[in-house]
């Protein structure tokens, strides 16, 4: 396999990752010929999107999210939000909405291909007000209707019976929506067939995530992770999604039998909380590497859902499983329950600290991130670093000042794993 | 210049960040007080369990941010972090609980920061306000959402609010919401006698004080607005629009107004005239009719989603019932819905020739001379077009 150059110096042959590509390749193409092919589309959300529902009925289904993403990390994310601020937007609202907007204003128009117009929005509101802002500018932009899919944010341990029905009673809405759209009755036995395959790839992705509590851990459970999200986030449903988690585990399965993991040695294990800066991905990751440093567990990966805490689609219970998986994506978990769940990933997975990259444009993700800090430092004795940039605009993107501060981190990390075990 | 009467009155108190008001209240009553972030206040139901509901607008002009930094990043709004830094100085330690609404991403998890570090001593809750209007199942869904936060303030309070204080207390508070509402009409029929300032004030004070008194406080002022005789000035009539949960310094208020403009319109202090409508309890369900009330009858704004209808058409239908000759966009900086929603807003002003301009604050800003320079400019042009 020929790595492009300025690549990891990891030389393993990355089958997964190749395996994701090809199948967002594919995914890109059909979106580019929905219209020839007369395929309804949908515009959703990554945060607990209900994408079984629409796949049961024929939709393609598009995520902005998707695009601001690739476009950071295919480092085209600048130009877009110039555009943007240009038409109104401020420099100080999320920079995902405003790569949107600037493909909206170049006719969509992107480094991944030509994107279709909506025929629906759905806002599947879990996690994020910025969601419903800017699917409420699609929605004048395009003169689409916007279906709102008002998900009640997780305070309690439990979630209490209303939030439940009141979500149940709304996909019940979206069903009739669905099959007005569309003109197709609403199959519940292919719902089901298909919640069955999201669950075998739910199934397996917990297998790959849980390989990261291997010491060393034979894959970075942030910087690769994210990765091999896509197929959790967007292919679940499909035959296809179940065969690439078979492929990542069978490269995880050589990887440990040949000794390679993430950093040729294994210095440091980090839980990983915030979405990467993706227009600096590869430079990011750098700064971490150069310690030996893998992360062994992360919060971000978990947006399309919390299946590591034993969350799984259930195909008995098609709608009602929607439901709940929509109300268990983490950025829709009450802080309380976020730091909780960060807390655990440090003992499971035996990391010796927490890294937190607070972006400025997801303040969903961000905001309490410093009181996470506070607890995890003050009565938790979790050495934590929090670190600031931006997951869409590259502008945010100090180097310099990360370099030091996240060697900084890790030089007193070092002394304090050496004092402990001097000491002892 | 001079301060308006009511402005001179009332502003100290209305704003105080040490709440004398609430404090003496709590002394003389001995009963317990719970505070509301903003926008949305479930003051009713703090009322009906007897307890002092409490308008949390964070620090003001007065506030130095020194142990809030570490909590909340920089790129966050004004209110959040003075409102955490008023916490975490113990400048609130008289409240006896505080509640938060799902208004946007930073008020939500501030209600989480809110929890771990004051939690354990006070009630701290967060409502999920539905984002459907006209909804049989967000009504239901509210009006458990209502009861589960009522059980929580009656346990605190140790008093029941039963169906008949809790239609006491709704009554109350339309009452209070009717006073309020004669004070825009003033602003739209007459606003010589009645600045935006003033009236902000007199809004805000319902914030601090209980609401029988503020009723009191309302009904003397509008008397007093009646006797009123100012001459008109030659200003151009605009609607503020943006301060719907972070209050800019009145000082703002009173350049925009001293720089040639009526301020006909606004949302500001908009959770004290939630409601468009009286809310109707009809002998059912109190609980039940406030829910339906917020998911039927509120101020549309932009920490509501209102469905099929847009936003930026619910701004022009304003501007023409008000007779307005502009907007004057009035946010607070880093406010994301705001933000968004001034691009929706600016195109269909630019599309329908109303004029407009975008002025936005932060609580400490302390020069306002660039902002009267740009209302002026404004003023002009509208003027002279």
């Amino acid at each position: 396999m020929i790595q492009p150059p300025g690549e990891s110096p990891f030389k393993y042959q990355d089958a997964g990752k190749n395996l994701q590509r090809k199948m967002m390749g594919q995914e890109y193409d059909a979106l580019a010929h929905a219209k020839e092919t007369k395929t309804p589309v949908a515009y959703l959300f990554i945060s607990g999107n209900i994408q079984e529902l629409f796949r049961a009925f024929g939709f393609l289904v598009l995520y902005p999210e998707i695009n601001a993403l690739q476009c950071g990390i295919k480092k085209a994310a600048g130009p877009l939000i110039l555009k943007a601020e240009d038409k109104g937007y401020s420099s100080d609202v999320c920079g995902y909405v405003k790569n949107d907007i600037g493909l909206v204003i170049q006719n969509n128009k992107s480094p991944m291909g030509n994107l279709p117009r909506p025929d629906l929005l759905v806002c599947n509101f879990s996690g994020c007000n910025t969601y419903i802002k800017w699917f409420e500018a699609l929605s004048e932009f395009y003169d689409v209707p916007l279906v709102m899919l008002d998900v009640p944010y997780v305070r309690d341990a439990a979630v209490p019976k209303e939030d439940l029905d009141y979500t149940v009673s709304q996909l019940h809405d979206l069903v009739a929506t669905c099959e007005k759209i569309t003109g197709k009755a609403f199959d519940k036995a292919e719902l089901s067939r298909i919640l069955e395959l999201s669950r075998k790839a739910e199934d397996r992705w917990c297998e790959v995530l849980e390989e990261a509590a291997n010491v060393p851990s034979p894959i970075d459970a942030y910087f690769e992770a994210v990765f091999f999200m896509a197929g959790i986030n967007i292919f679940r449903g499909t035959k296809e999604c179940v065969d690439y988690y078979d492929a990542v585990l069978r490269e995880i399965a050589e990887r440990k039998e040949r000794g390679i993991g993430p950093v040729e040695k294994e210095r440091f294990r980090v839980v990983m909380e915030g979405p990467p800066p993706w227009p600096h991905f590869r430079a990011f990751w750098e700064l971490f590497k150069r310690w030996g440093v893998v992360a062994t567990a992360a919060t971000y990966p978990k947006v399309g859902g919390l299946f590591d805490t034993g969350l799984r689609h259930d195909p008995s219970r098609p709608i009602e499983s929607l439901a709940e998986y929509s109300l268990q994506c983490y950025t829709n978990w009450s802080l309380d329950k976020r730091a909780k769940l960060i807390e655990d990933y440090v003992k499971h997975f035996k990391a010796d600290a927490v890294v937190i990259h607070s972006v400025k444009s997801c303040r969903s993700f961000s905001v309490g991130q410093g009181d996470f800090r506070d607890k995890f430092v003050r009565e938790k004795n979790i050495p934590t670093l929090l670190v600031e940039s931006d997951l869409a605009d590259p502008r945010y993107f100090q180097e310099a000042q990360l370099r030091n501060r996240i060697d900084a981190f890790f030089e007193a990390l070092e002394h304090r794993k050496l004092t402990a075990k001097g000491g002892a | 210049m001079s301060k308006a009467p009511f402005v001179e009155r009332f502003a100290d108190l209305a704003t105080d960040p040490t709440f004398p008001s609430v404090r003496e209240w709590k002394a003389k009553t001995g009963r317990k007080a719970v505070g509301y972030f903003p926008v949305f206040p479930p003051a009713e139901l703090i009322h009906a369990a007897g307890m002092l509901p409490v308008g949390i607008m964070g620090g003001g002009t007065r506030v130095e941010i020194d142990h809030a930094d570490s909590r909340m990043q920089s790129f966050v709004c004004s209110i959040s972090r003075s409102t955490l830094e008023l916490g975490l100085t113990n400048r609130l330690d008289f409240l006896d609980g505080m509640t938060f609404t799902t208004i946007c991403d930073v008020a939500r998890n501030l209600s989480g920061v809110w929890k771990r570090n004051f939690g354990q001593v006070a009630l701290s809750e967060l409502l999920h306000m539905p984002q459907h209007s006209n909804h049989a199942a967000a009504v239901e869904y509210l009006t458990a959402e209502f009861a589960r936060l009522l059980k929580r303030l009656e346990t605190l309070s140790g008093e029941t609010a039963t169906p008949e204080k809790l239609r006491d207390s709704i009554d109350l508070y339309n009452r209070g919401r009717a006073r309020l509402r004669a004070l825009y009409q003033v602003r739209a029929l007459h606003p010589e006698r009645l600045s935006a300032a003033e009236s902000s004030v007199l809004a805000r004070l319902g914030c601090v004080m209980p609401k029988e008194e503020h009723i009191k406080v309302l009904d003397g002022a509008l008397e007093e607005i009646q006797a009123r005789r100012a001459r008109p000035r030659d200003a151009v009539r605009v609607i503020l629009e943006g301060s719907f949960c972070e209050q800019p310094p009145l000082e703002l208020i009173e350049t925009i107004e001293e720089s040639g403009c009526y301020i006909v319109d606004d949302d500001l202090c908009l959770g004290q005239r939630w409601f468009n409508e009286e809310v109707e309890v009809n002998g059912g369900d109190p609980v039940r009719a406030l829910a339906a009330a917020y998911v039927n009858h509120s101020s549309m704004t932009s920490v509501r989603h209102q469905g099929q209808s847009r936003r930026s058409e619910t701004l022009v239908g304003r501007v023409r019932r008000a007779k307005a000759n502009g907007v004057i966009f009035c946010s607070a900086k880093f406010c994301e819905p705001a933000l968004y929603d001034f691009v929706l807003f600016k195109e269909v002003l630019e599309r329908e020739k109303v004029p407009y301009l975008s002025v936005e604050f932060e609580e400490k800003m302390g020069a306002f001379e660039s902002a009267r320079t740009q209302v002026e400019t404004f003023v002009e042009s509208v003027l002279f077009a």
